[in-house]
């Protein structure tokens, strides 16, 4: 089972999304912005980052990169697509996820380990977890604020598509504490936190049991591969 | 060479922490007769040749799709530089 990384121009996080993949038990594919080419991945994550040093808007230069239309091709087709951080700003500019994300409501950029409720366990990045369990995994980001107009935001509550919400703490000013969404189909989810930081035992985020144990992030890895074994 | 504007502005009932952050310095500094401040982007982008209105169309639909997130922002103005101002329904805007 190979799950593609896709490295852009200032993505940071695309080798801790491999080593998440390989942690998992998966193989890790590096694919690059600049190709037409997923190399025949099963499943894509567009890792964490700066991309194009955020000019323009986040994401919003990556999401026009020439990948990016293979991406759309096979998000559309049904693959599952996981955006991170800046992935799911690029997911978000390439209209492959609803809303958009905005500068933290305080102004600064954050960094914490995040407690968030997984609200929707059926989509291909979330099966491995129990309804509405409660995870920690690391959160940093400048422009994490998810926003929607009223509307959307009242169709994504009743159709299901908030993903995950955060607890505790509204870190950035995230409508309805917002921190990831899926498209209706639930292969495309992207969140701002980062699951890949929290997928091996000594470099996770503290828990009751002993510090950095936290491996919360790796179900979202095996909840992929899962997804990809049931549509096999 | 002509040159084509393009404004765009955060969406008037967002929060805007970048003018927030310097209303909130005018603020120190005793500037107390403004009331807020709000901060956009604008674009100017140089044409190669004439600016026709197939050109000025491609502009608005850049406009649209990449140098503005409809979900975030709004345009405000594409007019070319130099040329009467061509608002996009924003009350009182005045160049």
């Amino acid at each position: 089972m190979q799950i593609g990384v896709i490295t852009f121009p200032g993505s940071l996080d695309d080798r801790d999304a491999q080593r998440a993949v390989r942690l998992a038990g998966a193989e890790p594919v590096a694919l690059w912005h600049g190709e037409h080419d997923l190399r025949g991945v099963d499943a894509i994550v567009l890792p964490g980052g700066f991309s194009y040093c955020d000019y323009l808007r986040c994401g919003a230069i990556a999401a026009h990169s020439p990948i990016m239309s293979e991406v759309i091709d096979a998000a559309n087709a049904g693959m599952p697509v996981l955006g991170i951080c800046n992935g799911f700003q690029m997911l978000a500019e390439a209209h492959l996820l609803p809303g958009g994300l905005v500068r933290n409501d305080h102004g600064n950029f954050i960094c914490r380990d995040q407690l968030l409720r997984v609200e929707n366990t059926t989509t291909a990045w979330t099966t491995a977890f129990e309804p509405s369990a409660e995870i920690v995994i690391p959160l940093k980001n400048g422009e994490g604020g998810f926003i929607a107009s009223a509307e959307e935001l009242a169709r994504l509550e009743g159709e299901g598509q908030v993903a995950f919400r955060y607890l505790g703490v509204n870190p950035n000013g995230s409508m309805n504490d917002i921190a990831g969404v899926s498209n209706a189909r639930g292969n495309v989810v992207g969140l701002m936190p980062h699951p890949e930081h929290a997928t091996e035992p000594g470099f996770g985020p503290d828990t009751a049991a002993a510090m950095r144990s936290g491996v919360d992030g790796l179900l979202f890895f095996t909840s992929v591969m899962r997804a990809l074994v049931e549509s096999a | 060479m002509p040159t084509i504007v393009v404004e765009v502005m955060p969406k008037a009932e967002l929060l805007d922490p970048q003018g927030k952050a310097v209303a909130g310095a005018l603020a120190r500094l005793g500037k107390t007769g403004f009331t807020g401040v709000r901060i956009g982007k604008r674009f100017e982008i140089t044409v190669d040749g004439p600016v026709t209105d197939a050109v000025l169309a491609e502009v608005r639909e850049l406009a649209d799709d990449m140098f503005s997130n409809s979900v975030i922002e709004d345009v405000v103005s594409v007019h070319v530089s130099g040329a009467t101002v061509e608002t996009t329904g924003v009350a009182g805007e005045t160049h």
